[in-house]
């Protein structure tokens, strides 16, 4: 069995405040093998930004990571010396954010933005530099690089700077690029464009992805596995098209009927009553049995593990080995 | 570019313009322009022959337009005071007070935005809380009291340094320097110092609050995801694009420091337009008073069109037009 | 995004705690009670404040009385040094004027003048801000316009400006009671910029809003609108702005009145004060300038860390 690129055990991202600590995420468990593509969704707040500032090691104080391991082909970083830590960051992890617009430094033309990140981290002279930003440039699908190496990001339209951002982001041949939200800021034609960018450059240099979006639908077409996170857990991670077609927790589900589908026969979208809690306020047990149209006896009191079904890995009680569930309900 | 400069340049008109206007107004209907050439015993009739020639019953807007014209000839009339041409007045003290804002402004950044960037890059240690709260002082001290404070140390108690005015000048053509001069150097230090504190303070604060802004910025957090170097993060970028609204403001900031030479200048009796000014406003010495607006408006403008330009020039948003690809 | 200070569920216990409590628990209060130097800032603020408020009560000399007034008296250093009188603790001036009593006196002149011109800086700034912001097109123009023209000069002139046209207009027969008037006028309006500016963003923002136009086409008055909605929405930040003014104000008629174009010695405000004692430092005769100097550092510092929390505190980007 091939080892895992990225292996991520019991993280805990929490924040101090006077009014106690707070968990944003709480106790996550999840692998990204070589050159696969993990898509994690959930809704605003659920964690998934924070998992991934995490795990390349960019979680501002007074937020930390209060618990867990993360280990990159088996060699721990998330205890490294900032000056290591730097190092793997864009050389072995690289990060994509959400607004094109704010990731570029407009004081500085792209082609210096590019041979900047390439030199620190091959050490080439400027001239190879330069050369291999022209390259990148035409691999991401810049019109005419060489005219265009010289502009300053505003010079840019949104999806052409989100090109030059994954530009940068590869410069430095990672083995696992980490895209936050990558097509929200971006208009709906421009975002088919660049999803479908982002896949064939993953598979072109087997770069692994994880994918973080509320939109299942970029998940569906990009994804080989997906983990879906609730209030800073994961609820449910599998084969994509298993956890598409049959979801098992029923927030899952939930998402899923929610999704409109054209050639569909449904008369209504599925709603899920009330909202994700707040951080301030989690309830006990499941975090989603306040919500959940299938809750019953031990959902209140325990929380549920993830715990293999089939294809995939769900925390829910339904899917519980009975006597787990029993030990719950006593 | 040039739409945007065109722009400030009608600004700055405007703003002379108006500036003009007040002088004007202040300098016909405020003061009494024959007020220096008659003596108790001119009669009536003679002030009415006297403000017939002068032109002093002119529509109104032809009495502005001479003024203006005079003006820009460096034409402002006679001070009441002191009986000469103010723009003599002005002229001989013109060096003294530049050099003073210059000396002081040098000081100020060459300080103060080390000291800015520190505090911004090292938030927890004990000197950024220290120079913090050194800075507080530095805004809350009057600049008058800076001065007398440091008279009182530097010149009573330990007699190092001179307390008032210039030393010894050399002249140039018309400029007349201290810099070239010991005493002139050892002279100019306590009012350097007093001009320049609170200027530093100022930049200090305004380097590190704008330096904390950018280090919050997507652009920075996407660098440090690309794994530059802290250096290449915090100067490369994080300075370069705090440096540009830092610089902006300060050029700004140069203007009020002539103003606030007024104050220093009166502490240590040094020689220059802004004690000139308030014996002016004490004595109610209309034309030097009307003559100062308009040079002081005209030196705040230029730096102003100045400061526009640079920024012009740094900020590609500004200097490149923006193209769609 | 993570809501860190999002305020607990309220619950019965909270209201049976009461409105006082809540009141404490609030996030001003807190970071107020955190940081000792604000507690301390505050504490020599309204030290001084209530100082200066009871001085006709408590302070030892009347030192505007020209009967108490003896020139033997004069010079004394303070009492802890060699040649001290017990009865003048920071020793005296060279009219035999008390310098803990002028001090006192002074500092209760400086805090009405800087009261008074942000009051009247505040009302101004605040007016023409919501004129300009509701009534829009050529009036905003024009103040918008005279505010740049105005923000192209430090304060510190345009006082100057003023008062040597208040000077040359009432001429020879310059009358030293309207010296604090005059001085509040001219530092009231050379700092109502920053008011307006910020008053005029909020009308304009409230203006284009629903209820708004709304509450136009029913008929209501314009006057009711503004004040009602877009005046407390704005009040938080002119407060920051009233702090760091007042701070300002008192420096600039400190330093109007050491120049000897604000309060005159007969009504000595603090600067006053500096400038008369100025004249005899280097006879040696420090406590005459150098006291009315500690006690000005002292307030205005005080002031100043006042402001730096009351901003920090408002400001949600520094949470």
């Amino acid at each position: 069995m091939t080892k895992a690129l990225l292996s991520v055990r019991n993280l805990r991202v929490e924040f101090p405040t006077r009014r106690g600590t707070l968990v944003a995420v709480d106790d996550i468990s999840f692998d990204i093998m070589p050159g696969e593509v993990l898509g994690v969704v959930g809704e605003s707040g659920a964690g998934k930004s924070l998992t991934g500032t995490a795990i390349i090691g960019l979680i501002e104080p007074p937020g930390r990571i209060g618990a867990g391991e993360i280990r990159l082909k088996g060699d721990r970083i998330d205890d490294l010396p900032p000056e290591r830590f730097r190092r793997i960051r864009g050389r072995r992890i690289g990060m994509v954010f959400q607004d094109p617009l704010t990731s570029l430094n407009p004081l500085y033309r792209i082609g210096h933005q590019l041979a900047e990140t390439i030199v620190t981290h091959t050490g080439v002279d400027a001239g190879t530099a330069r050369r291999r930003a022209l390259a990148l440039l035409a691999e991401v699908g810049i019109p005419a690089p060489e005219a265009r190496i010289d502009n300053y990001p505003h010079q840019f339209s949104g999806g052409m700077r989100q090109r030059v951002v994954l530009a940068l982001a590869l410069a430095a041949n990672p083995e696992l690029i980490i895209a936050d939200e990558p097509t929200t800021a971006l208009d709906v034609s421009v975002q088919a464009q660049i999803i479908t960018l982002l896949k064939r450059l993953c598979r072109d240099h087997g770069t692994a992805v994880m994918l973080i979006t509320h939109d299942m639908g970029v998940i569906a077409e990009t994804a080989d596995r997906v983990a879906v996170m609730y209030a800073g857990r994961i609820v449910e991670i599998g084969p994509v098209r298993a956890v598409v077609k049959t979801p098992l927790h029923p927030y899952t589900a939930g998402l899923m009927g929610s999704i409109p589908k054209p050639d569909a026969d449904v008369t209504r979208l599925v709603q899920i009553p009330g909202s994700m809690p707040r951080l301030t306020a989690m309830p006990a047990g499941c975090a989603f049995h306040p919500r959940c149209p299938r809750a019953f006896a031990p959902c209140p009191t325990a929380r549920p593990n993830l715990e293999p079904y089939g294809d995939a890995q769900v925390a829910c009680w339904l899917f519980e080995q009975p006597s787990a569930a029993a030990e719950a309900r006593a | 570019m040039l739409a945007f400069l065109v722009r400030r340049a009608l600004q700055a008109l405007l703003v002379m313009l108006v500036v003009a206007l007040i002088a004007f107004t202040l300098f016909r209907f405020v003061g009494d322009p024959i007020n220096q050439m008659v003596g108790l015993e001119t009669t009536q009739a003679e002030r009415a022959q006297l403000r017939e020639a002068l032109g002093l019953n002119d529509p109104v807007i032809v009495q502005f337009v001479r003024f203006a014209w005079h003006a820009l000839q460096l034409d402002f009339g006679v001070s009441y005071q002191f009986k000469q041409p103010v723009v003599t007045l002005i002229g001989e003290r013109f060096p003294a007070t530049i050099e003073l804002a210059f000396v002081s402004a040098v000081v100020a950044l060459l300080l103060g935005i080390p000291m800015g960037v520190y505090t911004a890059l090292h938030r927890r240690s004990w000197i950024s809380t220290a120079l913090l709260t050194v800075s507080l002082l530095g805004i809350s001290l009057p600049v008058f009291l800076t001065g007398i404070l440091l008279i009182f140390v530097f010149s009573v108690t330990l007699g190092v340094l001179p307390s008032f005015g210039r030393g010894e000048v050399v002249h140039l053509g018309f400029w007349t320097t201290g810099l070239l001069t010991a005493s002139g150097l050892r002279a100019i230090i306590l009012p350097a110092i007093t001009l320049g504190l609170f200027q530093l303070t100022l930049v200090m604060r305004l380097v590190r609050s704008e330096m904390l802004e950018v280090l919050r910025t997507d652009y920075i957090k996407f660098a440090r995801a690309r794994g530059l170097t802290d250096r290449a993060v915090n100067f490369g970028h994080a300075l370069k694009n705090t440096l540009v609204p830092v610089v902006t403001i300060v050029g700004l900031q140069l203007g009020s420091v002539i103003a606030f030479a007024i104050i220093t200048e009166t502490v240590f009796q040094w020689p220059g337009m802004g004690l000139l000014f308030l014996i002016a406003v004490q004595s109610a010495d209309i034309p030097v008073m009307a003559a100062y607006l308009l040079l002081v408006a005209a030196i705040f403008v230029t730096i102003n069109l100045i400061v526009d330009l640079f920024y012009a020039l740094i900020d590609p948003r500004i200097r490149v037009d923006a193209r769609t690809a | 995004m993570i809501d860190v200070d999002a305020p607990l569920p309220s619950t019965g216990a909270t209201h049976r705690r009461g409105r006082l409590a809540a009141l404490l628990d609030h996030d001003l209060v807190y970071s107020f009670t955190r940081s000792k130097v604000t507690v301390g800032a505050a504490l020599v603020t309204l030290l001084i404040v209530l100082a200066a408020v009871l001085a006709p009560w408590i302070a030892p000399h009347d030192p505007f009385d020209l009967r108490q007034l003896n020139l033997l008296d004069s010079h004394l250093p303070p009492a802890w040094a060699a040649d001290g009188d017990r009865r003048f603790l920071l020793g005296t001036d060279d009219q035999g004027r008390d310098v803990l009593s002028a001090i006192l006196y002074g500092a209760r002149i400086s805090l009405s003048v800087g009261v008074l011109s942000v009051a009247l800086a505040a009302l101004v700034g605040i007016a023409l801000g919501l004129i300009a912001g509701y009534a829009g097109g050529a009036l905003d123009s024009l103040i918008m316009r005279g505010a740049d023209v105005q923000l192209t000069f430090p304060a510190i002139l345009i006082a100057l400006l003023i008062d040597g046209t208040m000077r040359a207009l009432s001429g020879e027969a310059r009358n030293e009671d309207t010296a604090f008037w005059v001085l509040v006028l001219s530092i009231g309006l050379s700092s109502w910029v920053q008011y307006a500016r910020t008053v005029r963003g909020s009308t304009l923002v409230e203006k284009n809003k629903d209820y708004v136009q709304a509450a136009r086409l029913i008929g209501l008055d314009p006057t009711s609108i503004l004040f009602r909605h877009v005046l407390p929405n704005v009040m938080g930040p002119v407060l920051v702005i009233a702090t760091i003014n007042f701070g300002l104000a008192i420096i600039l008629e400190a330093t109007l009145s050491f120049l000897g174009v604000g309060l005159p010695p007969t009504e000595p405000s603090l600067g006053t004060l500096i400038s008369i004692g100025n004249k005899f430092l280097f006879a040696g005769e420090w406590w005459i300038a150098i006291f009315p100097g500690l006690t000005l550092a002292g307030l205005v510092l005080a002031v100043n860390l006042l402001g730096d929390w009351l901003r920090d505190a408002l400001n949600p980007k520094l949470r």
